[in-house]
């Protein structure tokens, strides 16, 4: 073989047209890949279903038997051909969403939606779904553990060293999941189903009060507990002047 | 030669050779450089080696005159600005100006975060409250005293 002069350039590239300079056929010539096709199996003889198949039937003077088909054709047509469903890409279940890099374990977040907004609260950790479990603490705002998205929160430059919380396993997404009510029907009427207040469980209240008493000593820990503690209790709003793409968080 | 006209002049700083100028804009922002020489109506040729500048032609408009002046000859060599610069601490002059110390306030300010911008309300507000008691109490006695 001569000397390879097109060392470091492509042997495929595309023209200035968008087409590729040579065709599939070219390339499986260019790159041998004959050499590295793996041999197909012979096709195995596969067995013949019946398509017809004989059954007897009752009555007189009827042949006695017809033809059934061993598949019955389908009853109704479509008359717009389905666009074929994509194969669904569980991507969740491979890996929980990308976080952004300012939202670690222990950072102080501001909460922009929901009932708690404006707190400033501690995120713990990041839950299978790619939700961010947060808490208040309860004790210092009033926001309890919660699972909340990154994108409706502001990450401050501000961490709390929570590499000591432990946050027992049980709190999965599973455990925050939303109860649906039952439509339960009566008398075949649907029962007068009043919007149910929320009322937290024991376990809930139990779980509240371990993981925080563990978020508070950390909070103490850090070397200044006292006021980062009046942070937490605190709430952001925006002053005069002050603009959002123009401040440090 | 005693420009005595100048006293009646209502400009101060002028674009001279060994003006002391502050930079307005790009990535030398906020340094100091003189004024070595001038090239235009629009541009001059600027040196600023106690600050990191390299000589280098310069938009007069994107100049901030200061207070201060240096002197040498034009066009003089980078070295002979340095010692001149140096030896009229001209440095030191500027970072202890009020205008300079304004400007690293600035920055300061607005590289707080949330944090720290908490710290400083609490702080302001007790500082506040002492000023506040103290001018109530001295107000209080003043009343009674019949003063005000």
């Amino acid at each position: 073989m001569g000397k390879n002069k097109n060392k470091g350039s492509p042997r495929n590239y595309t023209l200035a047209s968008g087409v590729a300079r040579f065709s599939k056929s070219a390339m499986f010539h260019k790159k041998a890949i004959y050499k590295f096709m793996k041999k197909k199996a012979p096709a195995k003889e596969s067995k013949k279903k019946a398509v017809f198949v004989e059954k007897k039937i009752g009555g007189a003077k009827n042949g006695g038997t017809r033809m059934v088909r061993v598949k019955k054709l389908a009853n109704d047509y479509p008359t717009a051909v389905k666009a074929a469903k994509k194969p669904f890409a569980s991507c969740q279940k491979s890996h929980p969403a990308k976080l952004r890099s300012s939202i670690t374990p222990g950072v102080v977040a501001i909460v922009l939606a929901g009932v708690h907004k404006g707190k400033h609260v501690i995120v713990l950790k990041q839950l299978q779904s790619g939700l961010l479990l947060i808490t208040g603490p309860m004790t210092l705002n009033g926001c309890p553990l919660r699972r909340i998205n990154q994108r409706f929160i502001i990450a401050t430059k501000t961490k709390v060293d929570v590499s000591s919380v432990k946050v027992p396993d049980t709190l999965n997404d599973a455990y925050f999941a939303r109860v649906k009510a039952e439509n339960v029907k009566k008398d075949g009427v649907f029962a007068d189903n009043k919007k149910q207040k929320y009322a937290p469980s024991d376990e809930r209240k139990k779980d509240q009060g371990e993981v925080d008493k563990q978020v508070m000593a950390a909070i103490s820990k850090h070397p200044e507990g006292a006021l980062m503690k009046k942070y937490l209790a605190s709430v952001f709003r925006l002053q005069k002047g002050q603009y959002p793409h123009n401040m440090v968080f | 030669l005693i420009h005595f006209y100048k006293r009646e002049m209502p400009f101060k700083k002028f674009v001279e050779i060994g003006r002391v100028a502050m930079l307005n804009q790009g990535p030398d922002a906020g340094k100091i450089a003189a004024i070595v020489n001038v090239i235009d109506q629009n541009r001059v040729l600027i040196d600023g080696p106690t600050s990191g500048v390299l000589r280098q032609a310069y938009p007069i408009k994107q100049l901030h005159l200061t207070p201060l002046r240096v002197k040498f000859a034009f066009n003089a060599k980078t070295k002979v600005v340095r010692k001149e610069m140096e030896s009229e601490k001209v440095q030191e002059s500027w970072d202890s100006s009020n205008w300079a110390k304004r400007m690293a306030l600035k920055s300061k300010r607005d590289g707080l975060n949330d944090f720290d911008r908490f710290k400083l309300r609490k702080a302001k507000s007790a500082r506040n409250k002492i000023v506040a008691k103290a001018l109530n109490t001295k107000k209080r006695q003043l009343r009674k005293a019949g003063k005000i």
